[in-house]
């Protein structure tokens, strides 16, 4: 058959591409989490990640993660709704998503100097009397920019469920006497909780990674799991060490797909 | 039904905005002080973009991004169309298999496919620079035109391609006059995000850079990490006008082909 020869064409490329970029560096941070700092085989890597430093980091990371995630879907979720009652709403939606097209390091360096020592941050803490503090270099800086940098993304994908949303429903809701919350909890959030998971998926796992922050905004108070591998492979060379934190985030990572994983459609 | 937005709905969108735009418009505003830090503003000058446009090392950085971003996303763009057609070929199952194998770049977070990349590399012999980056971009890239080109394919009818075909068009001419065509909106769709997905990203080509490339991104990374450089300040300035130029453009030509496609329909 034809078809299948012209299938089998068009699948060279991408087939190679599936083999070289999506398999092959799986299988070679495996493979390289076996290996000590001397390339000896070994398993001294797990042996090391199951103390409790590298423990205390994965779970400081993922709890990190956790707030970042939850508290960026308590402020996403009004926005979005909001947005979908607004009059030019696809127009106010641009304008949510324009910040997220600027260069996510200049937004980072805009905070250095926002919440710096004498930044505009620390001004108007002295304006309303409370006096400037350390800002910078602190967790609230690492969870605030953090949020900041992943609110349109958590926006987005719970605009879209809400403006799909059939208003008929809701007055049907009104119609039967629900109050406002109970047509919220009933109706609306079931409704929309696939956009609220792909939100959390798409926060969540990067937020897991943020090792430029860490850098720029924590000061290297806060380490990540993204922290540790940048440290391990670009400053220490231990890339053995580096690979086996990638592998349990990896491992992290296909969880967490399988926890937000879409039910209704198989494609 | 549509409620009035309450005074308190109101502010609080008026505050997330606020939050949203005030590093952004903070940065600009900074870009003209004299005085050179961000927290004192002593007078106004045009010095910092004056140097910006005679930094010939900064303007080499940006064609490089450029370079990289238009061949990156052009090449991803022509394997994820050729991806899609032949994924949209199989039968289910094999169908599912392959879109997970798709979407592993995607959801990876950046550190793993940096570090993965750099170890690929390093075992295959490719020298870091230039072509270690375009290779990342590629393969990083080449999903996501997958994504954005698949649902156009299914949505397509497959009678178009069966009346195609009883007219007597051969394989390719049923490609390039029935398929492509009606596919066209996914791919520049996917060759955007693609575009978009490049110019911003900063983790996967901080990996696999090496000493002697550097893209914007990671130029800004250790520009930043040395401290306050109103230089920078300038730079985002100009950046931001470049892409509130192109928000510009990409919203009246969607605001045009959408009146188009109504039109179509009716």
């Amino acid at each position: 058959m034809g078809n299948k020869l012209t299938r089998n064409l068009y699948m060279i490329p991408y087939s190679l591409w599936i083999v070289l970029f999506v398999i092959a560096p799986i299988m070679l941070v495996l493979y390289y989490s076996f290996f000590d700092i001397e390339g000896n085989f070994s398993l001294i890597n797990y042996q090391k990640f199951f103390t409790p430093v590298y423990l205390k980091m994965t779970l400081s990371s993922f709890w990190y993660a956790f707030l970042i995630t939850l508290i960026s879907l308590l402020f996403a979720y009004p926005t979005a709704y909001l947005l979908t009652k607004t009059k030019h709403k696809q127009l106010w939606l641009l304008l949510i998503i324009v910040p997220s097209w600027v260069n996510l390091l200049l937004k980072a360096y805009a905070f250095i100097g926002i919440f710096g020592q004498y930044g505009m941050a620390n001004s108007l803490l002295e304006m309303i009397g409370i006096g400037s503090r350390q800002i910078l270099f602190t967790d609230f800086s690492f969870i605030f920019v953090a949020v900041y940098i992943f609110i349109p993304f958590m926006i987005l994908p719970i605009f879209n469920a809400l403006n799909e949303l059939n208003p008929s429903l809701l007055d049907a809701a009104n119609d039967l006497g629900a109050s406002k919350w109970t047509a919220f909890r009933r109706v609306i959030f079931p409704l929309t909780i696939d956009g609220v998971k792909s939100g959390c998926q798409i926060v969540f796992i990067p937020a897991l990674s943020l090792f430029m922050l860490t850098r720029l905004i924590a000061g290297n108070r806060v380490i990540t799991l993204g922290t540790a591998i940048e440290q391990h492979f670009l400053v220490t060379q231990d890339w053995g060490m580096g690979a086996t934190i990638a592998v349990f985030l990896i491992i992290a990572m296909f969880f967490i797909m399988f926890l937000t994983r879409d039910r209704k459609r198989g494609v | 039904m549509h409620h009035k937005s309450t005074p308190t709905a109101k502010i609080f969108l008026f505050i997330i905005f606020a939050i949203l735009y005030t590093p952004i418009f903070f940065l600009i505003f900074y870009s003209f002080n004299s005085g050179g830090t961000m927290s004192h503003f002593e007078g106004f000058t045009l010095d910092w973009y004056k140097e910006l446009f005679h930094d010939t090392r900064l303007f080499i950085i940006v064609l490089n991004t450029l370079v990289i971003a238009l061949l990156s996303s052009l090449i991803a763009t022509i394997i994820g169309v050729f991806g899609a057609l032949s994924i949209h070929a199989y039968k289910k199952r094999m169908k599912n298999t392959l879109l997970s194998l798709n979407n592993v770049l995607i959801v990876s977070p950046d550190v793993i496919i940096g570090a993965s990349f750099l170890i690929l590399f390093t075992f295959a012999g490719i020298k870091l620079g230039f072509y270690s980056v375009l290779l990342s971009h590629i393969a990083f890239s080449i999903p996501i035109v997958v994504l954005l080109v698949l649902p156009k394919l299914m949505e397509m009818s497959p009678s178009l391609v069966d009346a195609a075909k009883d007219l007597g068009a051969s394989n390719w001419n049923v490609l390039t006059k029935v398929v492509l065509p009606y596919i066209t909106p996914g791919i520049f769709a996917g060759f955007f995000m693609a575009l978009t997905y490049s110019l911003d990203d900063f983790a996967v080509t901080f990996f696999v850079t090496g000493n002697g490339f550097s893209t914007l991104s990671v130029e800004i990374y250790s520009l930043a990490r040395q401290g306050i450089s109103l230089n920078i300040n300038a730079l985002s300035a100009v950046l931001f006008v470049v892409t509130i130029l192109l928000v510009i453009v990409y919203y009246f030509i969607t605001q045009r082909t959408n009146m188009k496609g109504v039109g179509i329909r009716k």
